[in-house]
């Protein structure tokens, strides 16, 4: 057993006996990053002579028992569209290349103010737009599972760095499904808080009114002590909510015999690889012997998630990728002619062909006499899929879905068909339409690879589904199995 | 064929918030380029705009003082367009639910021109080109995030003297709210106007040209009225005038077309995710209108009542709060208010042009002028030498009391003494006598003068006249 295969949780506690310093725990994840980090692809930038530094001064503070906070001395990585002053943020995009902040992100702030360690800054699809992370402008990241499949995305960087123990934890951003996708299919567990939870002050925007910035981390417990320092009011964000401070860690420990769950018929029909379906219901099987009162549900809208996600992203994606002009930042196309001209080539030569396609989409979508087919139907029908999930929350505590509907494919398998790599994100959209939080956690493997199942929960209501998942990973061991280290060969177990 | 013009406006004006619409960025005119600036006005990836209440509050003030209904919910929406001034690539603006709507200004003749909308939004910076050939241009994004109103009348203005007239009234209500300084030359209040002409009578509108690049109210009236012309020849030829824009150039004094219709951007307005909706509730709006200041039609019309000023002086004085508030701060010690008028529309006047002082920048102590007034009624001094004394006031702030100590001021109202300067000067001119007592009264003038003269100007003029009177009739043979 390495250090780095550790969880956040058993490694505070190790700091807390004083039987281990952060620097050793870094120089574990250094020595599994060597290892693995070329075959991976997982992160774009690397900063470990700093957080070794860091570690060092964290040492100091662990030893005079003076810890900053639960994650001091903690590696955790940071994903590439979260700025981070004076460290290159790019959104693993050509068109951002050079782009050094001069301000931090509020959450990645908050994180570094309890004390955590940067390992660096993880791959991403180009600006959070896929879900395989093969639409890095740089590289492609690898699943560490099977380096020949994708590890999900657009957070995929983040969930292999932190599957492989190349970060302990990691910070991801969700749009449609950027934590929970990649986290299902790397095997860690993801949380995507509810809409205003978190800042997204210095979240580079992709689709303003569905970004959130979450956790991915080994368990739940990880992810709740993760939530914990990053949640919270912030006079910078005009959309973050002032909500009562929750003892994250505190409520894992309720009992969930008594709550019930939902199963939404539409989630478990056609394209729901069988497999994936079998190991959602063993869950849901475990669930119900702790109790938990399951319930068949139908949410009819969830036809319309699809189109309707695409079109305010991608609307929303069209204004926010604008600024990228070439004038004042980041890369601009060589040599001057017409201000037009000019424009033109600086972000034909930025921008790669899926954040081209989403642009075109969206300006499509809000342009003169397609606005109110496009645009404002689909607004519409979000509010419609806002109230059937209301509905639904009047009967349930929490809703379970597969995280995908299937297994993580190959490389490349998708990349030449955008619808079937858009379906990769049919059960994780609608949380995103409606601003629900929802946590992707570890059920089992299939083929070898990792399979995730999504609980989905009120607003707000982060608390009640990180309960669920963490009686649920009380009595299963998904979620310790690794893929390097010595716990690998427990998912023959299950 | 007569033809009627129907004009419409779109003012913008800078709000004088301390800090920008959506940053904390100061807004001072002037400062040296791109210091006013931080990563959210420069649109900078993962920034995140925050409203400022203060330009919500303004434009409310404006939409008050303007008879506007008040919008209970309001949104902020988001104007696409490329271009190097604007960071973001979007405008923050309003696009169908504006913060104000339906309002109206009364005009002198008792005309009301609607006002359709006022809204809210954001400036964008400004670009300086380099000379020709250079190919070049710099970006000073210090104005960049400064908030703005953009206020639209309905087409009801008729001639160019009507917009003229809206605009500057429009201009002395912004100022009386201390929401904006409107200063035209420093882009602060900026004006482009719409303009189409129809057939005298006809019910159905011409095509409109719409007229930017205005810079003062002057340049209003003449672009205006050379739109007028031109549209009027094109028609009177039985040709068509073009849907576009024109550009008014000031110095060749005419309108220029910029870009016709067709090349019309979409700006794609859309709700801003990034920010919350503005929900007002009445107390918030009731608290604004209480806190309004009186306005200048009402200002002026208590003026001629309270004080029985002439319309015309009413109109000078309210030419700005400032003004009107000296005026009626000198009637605090000083009981006649048509002589304190005509004081401050002559001496002060005349002194305020002579250093270009605006009247906001007046610092000029009120009691001072209602003791030099004071002074003048009780014969203490002329009025040459009260309007000295006022001049050393205005220009060092020294009371009139140290003035007139230290000039020496006194006019002579000692009779005795005069008596003999006049007997002395009729006795040195004997031919101007002569000339008075043959019916050439003007010598009259001439002989006051040389009174003055001895008198080094300090004898109360007229006492000098009740004595020279006296002693000429005494001469009669
Ligand atoms: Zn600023």
């Amino acid at each position: 057993m390495e250090l780095c295969d550790l969880t956040l949780h058993e490694i505070k506690d190790l700091f807390a006996q004083k039987e281990v310093l952060p620097s050793l725990v870094m120089a574990s994840v250094v020595k599994r990053i060597e290892e693995v980090e070329e075959k991976l692809g997982a992160y774009l930038a690397l900063d470990l002579e700093a957080a070794m530094a860091a570690a060092r001064a964290a040492d100091e503070r662990i030893k005079a028992g003076r810890a900053l906070g639960p994650l001091d001395g903690i590696p955790v990585a940071i994903k590439d569209n979260l700025c981070q002053a004076g460290r290159e943020s790019t959104c693993a995009s050509r068109i951002l290349q050079g782009f050094v902040p001069p301000y931090t992100a509020t959450a990645v702030q908050k994180l570094l103010e309890q004390g955590a360690l940067v390992p660096g800054r993880t791959n991403m699809d180009e600006f959070a737009m896929g879900s395989s992370t093969e639409n890095s402008a740089f590289k492609p990241a690898k699943n560490p599972w099977d380096p020949e499949r994708v590890p999900g995305g657009s957070s995929g960087g983040s969930a292999a760095a932190v599957a492989a123990g190349e970060a302990i934890a990691a910070l991801g951003s969700d749009t449609g499904g950027s934590i929970r996708q990649p986290a299902a299919f790397c095997g860690v567990t993801g949380l995507k808080p509810t809409y205003g939870l978190v800042s997204r002050y210095g979240l580079v925007a992709f689709a303003s009114s569905f970004d959130q910035i979450g956790p991915l981390a080994k368990d739940a417990e990880d992810c709740a002590l993760m939530l914990a320092a990053i949640a919270g009011y912030d006079p910078l964000d005009s959309t973050s909510v002032r909500n009562g401070q929750v003892d994250y860690p505190k409520e894992l420990e309720r009992e969930v015999a008594g709550r019930t769950i939902g199963l939404p018929r539409e989630y478990f029909g056609e394209g729901l690889d069988p497999e994936v379906r079998r190991l959602i219901m063993a869950a849901v099987a475990h669930l119900e012997e702790l109790g938990v009162r399951v319930v068949e549900l139908s949410l009819k809208l969830t036809e319309y998630a699809l189109p309707v996600y695409y079109l305010i992203s991608s609307a929303e994606a069209s204004s926010n990728l604008a600024r990228y002009d070439g004038i004042r930042y980041g890369r601009a196309a060589a040599g001057r002619e017409d201000l037009a001209a000019y424009y033109t080539r600086t972000r034909a030569e930025g921008f790669g062909p899926e954040v081209k396609r989403r642009i075109m989409l969206g300006t499509y979508a809000l342009s003169a006499g397609y606005y109110e087919a496009y645009y404002q139907k689909a607004q519409q029908v979000r509010t419609l899929i806002c109230r059937e999930f209301e509905e639904a929350f009047r009967v349930v505590d929490a809703i379970v879905t597969p995280t995908s509907p299937t297994l993580p494919f190959r490389l490349g398998e998708r990349l030449a068909d955008p619808l079937a790599m858009y379906l990769s994100d049919v059960c994780t959209v609608p949380v995103n339409i409606a601003g629900l939080p929802a946590v992707s956690v570890p059920c089992g493997f299939a083929q070898g690879l990792p399979v995730g199942m999504q609980i989905i929960g009120r607003p707000f209501a982060e608390a009640t589904i990180l309960n669920l998942a963490h009686q649920y990973q009380k009595v299963t061991v998904h979620h310790r199995a690794r893929p390097y280290g010595r716990r690998r060969g427990e998912q023959n177990e299950v | 064929m007569k033809f009627e013009a129907v004009i419409g406006l779109e003012v913008h004006a800078e709000l004088s918030t301390a800090s920008k619409i959506f940053c904390a960025c100061a807004t001072k005119y002037g400062a040296e380029a791109n210091t006013q600036t931080c990563p959210v006005c420069l649109g900078l990836p993962g920034t995140l705009p925050v409203l400022n209440e203060k330009a919500v509050e303004y434009c409310i003030r404006a939409g008050l003082a303007l008879n506007c209904r008040i919008a209970d919910f309001s949104k902020l929406d988001r104007k696409n367009y490329f271009y190097p001034d604007l960071p973001k690539a979007y405008q923050i603006s309003q696009y169908d639910l504006p913060l104000c709507r339906d309002g109206f200004l009364t005009l002198a003749s008792g005309k009301r021109i609607g006002i359709t909308r006022i809204h809210i939004e954001e400036d964008a910076g400004k670009l300086m080109h380099s000379p020709e050939g250079e190919g070049f241009s710099l970006v000073d994004y210090n104005r960049a995030g400064v908030p703005l109103i953009e206020i639209v009348t309905a087409p009801d203005l008729a001639t160019p003297e009507e917009a003229v007239e809206f605009l500057e009234k429009l201009r002395r209500i912004l100022i009386y709210l201390g929401i904006s300084d409107c200063k035209m030359e420093e882009g602060s209040l900026r004006c482009d106007a719409n303009i189409s002409l129809k057939p005298a009578g006809a019910e159905t509108l011409g095509t409109k040209t719409e007229l930017k690049n205005i810079n003062s109210f002057k340049a209003l009236g003449r672009a205006l009225a050379y739109e007028i012309e031109r549209q009027a020849e094109l028609l009177a030829e039985g040709k068509t005038v073009k849907q576009e824009t024109r550009k008014w150039e000031e110095a060749k004094q005419r309108t220029l077309s910029l870009r016709s219709k067709e090349d019309t951007q979409d700006y794609r307005y859309f709700p801003d995710p990034d920010l919350v909706p503005v929900e007002l509730d009445q107390a918030y709006v009731a608290a604004i209108a209480a806190s309004l200041p009186e306005l200048p039609e009402a200002k002026k019309r208590r003026l001629i009542e309270e004080y029985k000023l002439p319309e015309y002086d009413a109109d000078l004085l309210t030419g700005s709060r400032h003004l009107a508030d000296f005026f009626e701060a000198v009637l605090k010690d000083y009981c006649n208010p048509k002589a304190a008028s005509n004081f401050i529309m002559g001496e002060l006047f005349r002194l305020m042009g002579e250093e270009g002082l605006a009247p906001e920048a007046l610092a000029l102590n009120p009691a001072h002028l209602a003791d030099i007034l004071r002074r003048i009624d009780q014969g203490e001094l002329s009025v040459s030498q009260g309007k000295k004394v006022f001049e050393k006031a205005f220009r060092t702030g020294a009371s009139p009391a140290e003035i007139i100590a230290a000039e020496g001021l006194r006019q002579i109202s000692d009779e005795a003494s005069l008596r003999t300067v006049v007997t002395q000067v009729l006795a040195a001119h004997p031919q101007s006598v002569n000339d008075y007592l043959n019916g050439k009264t003007k010598v009259a003038q001439f002989l006051t003068g040389q009174v003055m003269r001895e008198t080094k100007g300090q004898a109360n003029p007229q006492l000098i006249k009740e004595l020279l009177e006296e002693e000429l009739a005494k001469l009669r043979p």
